[in-house]
């Protein structure tokens, strides 16, 4: 039966590369390297149960296949899209749009770039052959089956990067665009790289257009952050009811460096979110916070790998989930701290909020030491709503559901309070408010 | 028309009956005192009138202003009068004070029909109640009753009550771990809100309180049921001969 669906998926995506070969950008080498990542995936398939990475979303059940390339947007794709962009607008921002996996210049804003910014389509990128830059993007870990699709298929993105001393003034938004009219994949990948004493602000959002159909999202995320400098991220997903979104970002921190992560996945039908975190310079902070808000038959999945390289890095995870009716949140925690990784402080905290007696959570903290200085934690909790609290709300006039939501938003308030920037926080007040005006 | 009405009210916890047939009419204006040893059943009989689930009634009736209470959702009473002073108010980390009194007025206002309140006045209001009762601003700041200590939990209960200006108020132990200067303050709040329209029920197992707020009635309650109402010299014969003579009469 598996070895079936696997030939099954196997063929139909096989005969996909074969068809989408001609339209992925770069050549020669990087032809080559996107030949052996799709071997990589192939050899694997679509992930499954018991890949014990996979254990809680078993993408062969859930995902079935891989849906074949999205067409490049024509124009009416585009205005659709610039549509969804509109309403999911942040103010102050530099917006780079990505419609159905394809850079849309239209719809960004590069323009007048602070000196030592420079962002530029990945299609241009691996165009252009500068084969340096193109194998950091293409050739990362083929070990991961959808990191390594994602790197076969990846037909656009962007490629930002700022030069040594560069504080960005205003935050970089990547928007991913589903304009789908019927059912595709897209693939993107970008990269960022900070040089050192940089700062910056990145703020990447994956929406969809009126009506799009069932789509499915493979989106990959590379950051280097160089010594001394600090990335703030925020991560909107807000994907249609039946989107399916496979993302993954692998970050690593110099010395000095601090890296604040924010995510929020209210969206989306099945969402599986790969974080890498690698502390490889000393002295350097990593800070990773995450809130799922999913109701229906959502499944969402934080799958977090700490990486512990060099002594006195400190890294801090609060993840929260809130999930309602037949719901499935999934958050994986491993951390792991090397043998040479003395005065690791780390510490993580994950809890969950079941609204409904069908709701499932799944939290597998993991902590992996070798090293015997180190202060590190995990604590997990899984529990409903306070009825004694939830009776002296309403003794005070507040309707079920108002009293809910405001023990919520205290719920999954400490997680967003992470956010450093005030805007940016009040945007994702925003979006989670949204989602519980929609249940009220 | 009376207020409250409990009429022959039975009911049971976990298949057990803590209320046998409990009868009580208060009217407009009245102060009514409810004494009563522990575990006779008088927070079982505030809760159930605030319609704290959990609670079977078995029998009987609860109505306000006519209407019968046991129906409606503990919003609904709140929104039509009922108000329910905690023994033990609950600490609600995340939600500040001031964001919850807010949605809470606002709530009770939209079910009434009436407009919400807008924050500049809500804050105007809420300050000046606040300092009548000694509460300080960074208390409204901070989480509902986090880190408060028993006095202000209660003083943040009068506080309520002052807020919301309902017809009927139920007061649950509300001396219980009050030194004599905190009690003095939450009664000055409690006889400041006494009105024509507007009834009372005060729960107390010491007659201390009741010389601070003066009832004009006293209920004595015994195993769930009222044994004996009186006037208020009824309290301070309790206070010399104890609740013993009433645990027969039950
Ligand atoms: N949730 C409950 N479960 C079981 N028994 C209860 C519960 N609440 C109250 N009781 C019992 O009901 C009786 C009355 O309690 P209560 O109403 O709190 O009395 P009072 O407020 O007069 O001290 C006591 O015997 C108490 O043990
Ligand atoms: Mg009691």
């Amino acid at each position: 039966m598996n070895v079936v669906a696997k030939t099954e998926t196997g063929r139909a995506l096989g005969d996909a590369f074969a068809v989408a070969r001609d339209r992925l950008p770069g050549k020669g080498k990087i032809a080559e390297q996107r030949r052996e990542a799709f071997e990589a995936y192939e050899r694997l398939g679509l992930p499954h149960r018991r890949i014990e990475d996979w254990k809680y979303t078993d993408l062969r059940a859930l995902m079935r296949e891989v849906l074949p390339l999205a067409p490049a947007p024509d124009a009416a794709a585009l205005g659709r899209a610039a549509a969804a962009v509109k309403l999911r607008a942040i103010d102050g921002v530099r917006r780079l749009v990505l419609v159905d996996g394809a850079f849309a210049p239209d719809l960004s804003d590069l323009g007048k770039l602070d000196k030592g910014l420079s962002i530029r389509p990945l299609r241009e990128v691996l165009d252009a052959g500068d084969s340096a830059l193109s194998a950091q993007v293409i050739a990362t870990d083929v070990s991961n089956p959808m990191i390594a699709l994602n790197g076969a298929m990846a037909t656009d993105g962007v490629v930002i990067e700022i030069a040594d001393g560069t504080v960005l003034t205003e935050p970089l938004h990547i928007v991913h665009v589903a304009s789908g009219t019927a059912p595709a994949s897209m693939f993107t990948r970008s990269l960022l790289r900070l040089g050192r004493d940089t700062g910056a602000t990145l703020v990447e959002s994956y929406l969809a257009g009126e009506d799009a159909k069932a789509y499915q999202t493979h989106d990959g995320l590379i950051v280097a952050i160089g010594d001394n400098a600090r990335l703030d991220h925020v991560r909107l997903v807000e994907d249609s009811v039946d989107a399916f979104n496979i993302s993954s970002a692998t970050v690593s921190l110099g010395a000095h460096a601090h890296f604040n992560t924010f995510g929020l996945t209210s969206g989306g039908h099945v969402s599986r979110y790969q974080l890498t975190v690698t502390c490889s310079g000393e002295g350097s902070k990593v800070e990773t916070n995450g809130v799922n808000l999913i109701n229906g038959k959502q499944h969402a999945d934080t799958t977090l790998f700490m990486d512990h390289a060099v002594p006195h890095c400190a890294s801090r995870e609060i993840f929260r989930a809130v999930v309602d009716d037949r719901a499935h949140s999934v958050f994986q925690g491993r951390i792991i701290v090397r043998p040479d990784a003395q005065k690791t402080d780390a510490k993580m905290m994950t809890r969950a909020l079941l609204l409904s007696d069908d709701a499932e959570a799944d939290n597998k903290p993991e902590l992996e030491i070798f090293a015997d200085d180190v202060t590190c934690g995990h604590g997990a909790t899984t529990g409903a709503l306070d009825e004694s609290l939830l009776f002296y709300m309403r003794a005070r006039g507040l309707p079920e559901k108002e009293a809910q939501a405001l023990l919520i938003q205290a719920f999954v308030g400490e997680a967003i309070e992470s956010i450093a920037s005030d805007p940016l926080r009040e945007v994702a007040i925003a979006t989670a408010q949204r989602w519980l005006q929609a249940r009220a | 028309m009376s207020l409250l009405e409990v009429k022959d009210l039975q009911v049971r916890v976990e298949e057990r009956e803590i209320l046998h047939g409990l009868s009580l009419t208060v009217n407009p204006g009245e102060v009514h005192a409810i004494m009563g040893p522990n575990g006779s059943g008088k927070s079982t009989l505030s809760h159930v009138i605030a319609g704290k689930p959990g609670y079977e009634v078995t029998g009987g009736q609860i109505l306000f202003k006519g209407e019968d209470l046991l129906e409606m959702a503990p919003n609904e009473r709140a929104a039509k009068g009922v108000f329910l002073a905690f023994q033990y108010p609950v600490e609600i980390p995340g939600v500040t004070t001031w964001n919850f009194l807010h949605a809470a007025l606002n709530a009770q206002r939209k079910a009434r029909g009436e407009d919400e309140i807008s924050s500049p006045a809500f804050l105007k209001k809420v300050r000046e109640v606040a300092k009548s009762l000694n509460i300080p601003q960074d208390m409204l700041k901070r989480g509902v009753n986090v880190g408060f200590s028993g006095g202000e939990k209660k003083r943040n209960e009068i506080l309520q009550m002052a807020l919301f200006e309902p017809a009927v108020c139920i007061l649950d132990e509300m001396d219980s771990g009050l030194d004599i200067d905190a009690l003095r303050i939450a009664a000055d709040g409690v006889n400041a809100l006494r009105s024509p329209e507007r009834a009372m029920v005060v729960i107390t197992h010491y007659q201390r309180l009741l010389n601070y707020i003066v009832p004009d009635v006293v209920h004595v309650m015994s195993k769930g049921r009222v044994v004996k109402s009186g006037g208020k010299e009824l309290a301070l014969e309790l206070e010399e001969s104890g609740y013993a003579q009433f645990e027969d009469a039950a």
